[in-house]
């Protein structure tokens, strides 16, 4: 079944992200993307995650597409103006490439190459309306297509947002994409269930899925540094505390990642795993989660 | 204004290793609010040039002076040209647009420029100065409560954040306010927080150099 | 070297260190006779072009003497004029002229002796630092 398919039937989604690397060393992540593959509706590829210069979301995205996995092919409005984001929509969707997620992107600053030139032509709502347009047989221009693609556009929010100003403008936002043609959303990681669930009541009467960002928990330093550094996440304390005590830290991850998607279950229409490395693990999850 | 500050002294220096009489050009419009080109600094600049060449017992004339607007062809022109034969190049104190009017005018004299041109901006306090408008043609503040998210948003988002703001600091920066979550709350203050509703934009960059045509106030017949 | 006099400016506040100077006088308290007393209303009106031309027109050292911190008669003044100083250090340290010539020192009107120990650290200072590159050849 393809992502569309899984969408369009109501059952409770379950998807993966793979993020390729720096260099042309691909055979890891083809095995990691192996071992999920039955358990997973999509896996999401990454664009340059963190504004890191890596190995492409398309060519890997085409990769998982003769494997028979329906890719999320992510795009970010960094690096390439309109022309560039348009073409390259065309070329994935002849790679068979059928899902996009319409990101902002990350600022260059954030990355390894700070001082490139940062782009933004476009911004996550006008790569959607854009992504529509050519759905639709046309470019951002106005011009005729000779073939249109037919892609699912997808989007992302920040449930997490720190404040309420922050988190008001997510969700006008969120209309904004709405508007625009995302037809899911995928978000930040959730790990406190009862700050997302307000968010989720906010939110509900939009009537777009939405699929609900797991991260692997790996160790207490990790959370840490994500509360720290990662805007819209927030681990809590007992969840730290449990990290820290543990004996066996990936079994203790697998246990709250699971515990996480349980209640997710009851709140959104899917889960998205992100395992940063440790994809062997999310078969475990899904099964202590029954899923 | 335009926001400029004087070139390390090396630079300058390296610059105008080759010539003895320096016309020191300074402006009395923005650079001169911003205190990196009026009458004042073009005197230090002028000082500091002697200084440099007393030291390496190399002559030098400096001759100090400042044009109301150096972007402004009649403000230089009887300047310059009353002096033309007394100086070989021009250390314009000016911005960008200052220096390439003198070049401009005077195409047989050299003109340094004696500034680094850093953005169009306001004073935060004295002192200290910020960028504010990236002249992009299409002015947006009207629906943002006067807060620029072409210059302050970090990628110069138009349809509302990116979501890397954290405790309402850019992600590029703990030192800078998120510009959305600014004009969140300048709309809110003025009850206008449905203007954030508005259609998705997309800016229309213009086409650069950019220039401006008034018909009316021509003197050229162009018809 | 060994017979080098310095000549120093010092820009000196009205309120506080020229009444010091002349506390100094009345009190037949020595200092060396190589500074120049310049009085100003406030060390605050002393600004960096003023430095730089007692700099260019002979002086080795140039010292602003302003009131004690907390002071000043126009509240910020010698704040002002000690932030001045260290720009001018700045400026002289890109044409590679020694920054420690230009220094900024607080007195209170009382402070005769002070007067008088800071004009004799300043002429040493300068000894050691030698002839200003722009007048080596005055004697
Ligand atoms: S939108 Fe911003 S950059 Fe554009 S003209 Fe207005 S202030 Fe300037
Ligand atoms: S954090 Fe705010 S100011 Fe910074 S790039 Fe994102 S939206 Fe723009």
């Amino acid at each position: 079944m393809s992502f569309r398919e899984s969408l369009e039937s109501g059952k409770f989604l379950v998807t993966a992200e793979v993020g390729p690397g720096k260099g042309t060393d691909v055979e890891h992540l083809l095995k990691a993307a192996d071992i999920i593959k039955d358990r997973v509706d999509a896996i999401n590829v990454t664009d340059l995650q963190s504004s890191v210069m890596r190995l492409g979301s398309m060519a890997f995205s085409h990769l998982l597409t003769d494997m028979g996995i329906d890719p999320i092919f992510q795009m970010t409005g960094r690096d390439r103006n309109r022309l560039a984001l348009q073409s390259d929509l065309l070329s994935a969707w002849v790679l068979g490439i059928r899902n996009v997620l319409a990101l902002t992107g990350d600022h260059p600053t954030m990355g390894d190459h700070p001082h490139a030139k940062p782009v933004f032509d476009l911004d996550s709502v006008s790569l959607l309306e854009m992504i529509g347009k050519l759905n639709s047989g046309y470019d951002m221009a106005g011009n005729e297509l000779k073939g249109a693609p037919e892609f699912l556009p997808g989007a992302v929010v920040n449930p997490g947002a720190d404040n309420e100003a922050a988190l008001d403008l997510q969700i006008m936002k969120m209309e904004k994409k709405i508007e625009a043609g995302a037809k899911f959303f995928q978000t930040q990681a959730v790990y406190d269930i009862d700050l997302f669930e307000k968010f989720i009541r906010r939110v509900e009467g939009f009537k777009v899925p939405i699929i609900g960002g797991v991260i692997l928990l790996k160790s207490a330093g990790m959370a840490r540094f994500m509360n720290k550094n990662v805007a819209g996440v927030f681990v809590p304390i007992p969840l730290i505390k449990e990290m820290t005590d543990t004996k066996d830290k990936v079994k203790k991850s697998v246990e709250i990642a699971a515990r996480i998607v349980k209640r997710l279950k009851n709140l959104c229409q899917g889960v998205h795993i992100m395992a940063l490395g440790w994809e062997k693990m999310i078969p475990a999850v899904l099964d202590q989660a029954g899923i | 204004m335009i926001v400029g500050e004087r070139k390390p002294m090396e630079e300058l220096l390296g610059m105008i290793e080759d010539f003895e009489r320096i016309l020191v050009l300074g402006c009395k419009g923005c650079v001169t609010v911003c205190c990196a080109g009026g009458p004042k600094e073009v005197k230090t600049l002028s000082t500091l040039i002697r200084m440099d060449r007393k030291q390496k017992g190399r002559k030098v004339i400096t001759i100090e002076a400042s044009t109301e607007l150096q972007c402004e062809p009649e403000s230089i022109r009887p300047i310059l040209e009353k002096m033309a034969n007394q100086y070989d190049v021009v250390l314009s104190m000016a911005c960008g647009a200052g220096v390439q009017t003198v070049a401009k005018l005077f195409p047989d004299k050299l003109v340094l420029p004696a500034l680094n041109t850093n953005f169009t901006g306001i004073a935060e306090e004295h002192g200290v100065w910020t960028e504010a408008c990236l002249a992009c043609g299409d002015c947006v503040l009207g629906r943002t409560a006067g807060i620029c998210p072409v210059t302050l948003c970090a990628k110069g988002l138009l349809n509302g954040p990116c979501g890397g703001a954290s405790e309402g600091k850019c992600e590029v920066s703990k030192d800078q306010p998120c510009a959305w979550q600014e004009i969140y709350h300048a709309l809110k203050r003025l009850n206008r927080l449905h203007y954030l509703k508005q259609k998705p934009q997309v800016k229309d960059w213009p086409v650069h150099p950019g220039r401006v045509v008034r018909e009316d106030l021509r003197e050229v017949e162009t018809t | 070297m060994d017979n080098f006099e310095p000549l120093i400016a010092v820009f000196s506040c009205h309120y506080c260190s020229y009444a010091a100077a002349d506390l100094a006088g009345s009190s037949r308290i020595q200092y060396p006779p190589n500074i120049r007393i310049i009085k100003v209303p406030c060390t605050g009106r002393v600004s960096v072009n003023h430095i730089l031309m007692a700099l260019e027109d002979g002086s080795d050292g140039v010292y602003v003497a302003g009131c004690l911190k907390g002071t000043c008669h126009f509240i910020r003044g010698n704040y002002k004029a000690e932030k001045r100083v260290q720009y001018v250090k700045d400026l002289l340290s890109e044409i590679n002229i020694e920054p420690e010539r230009v220094q900024m020192y607080f007195m209170s009107a009382a402070e005769g002796t002070k007067f008088a120990n800071v004009a004799l650290e300043m002429t040493e200072a300068i000894k050691k630092i030698g002839h200003s590159p722009l007048n080596k050849s005055r004697s």
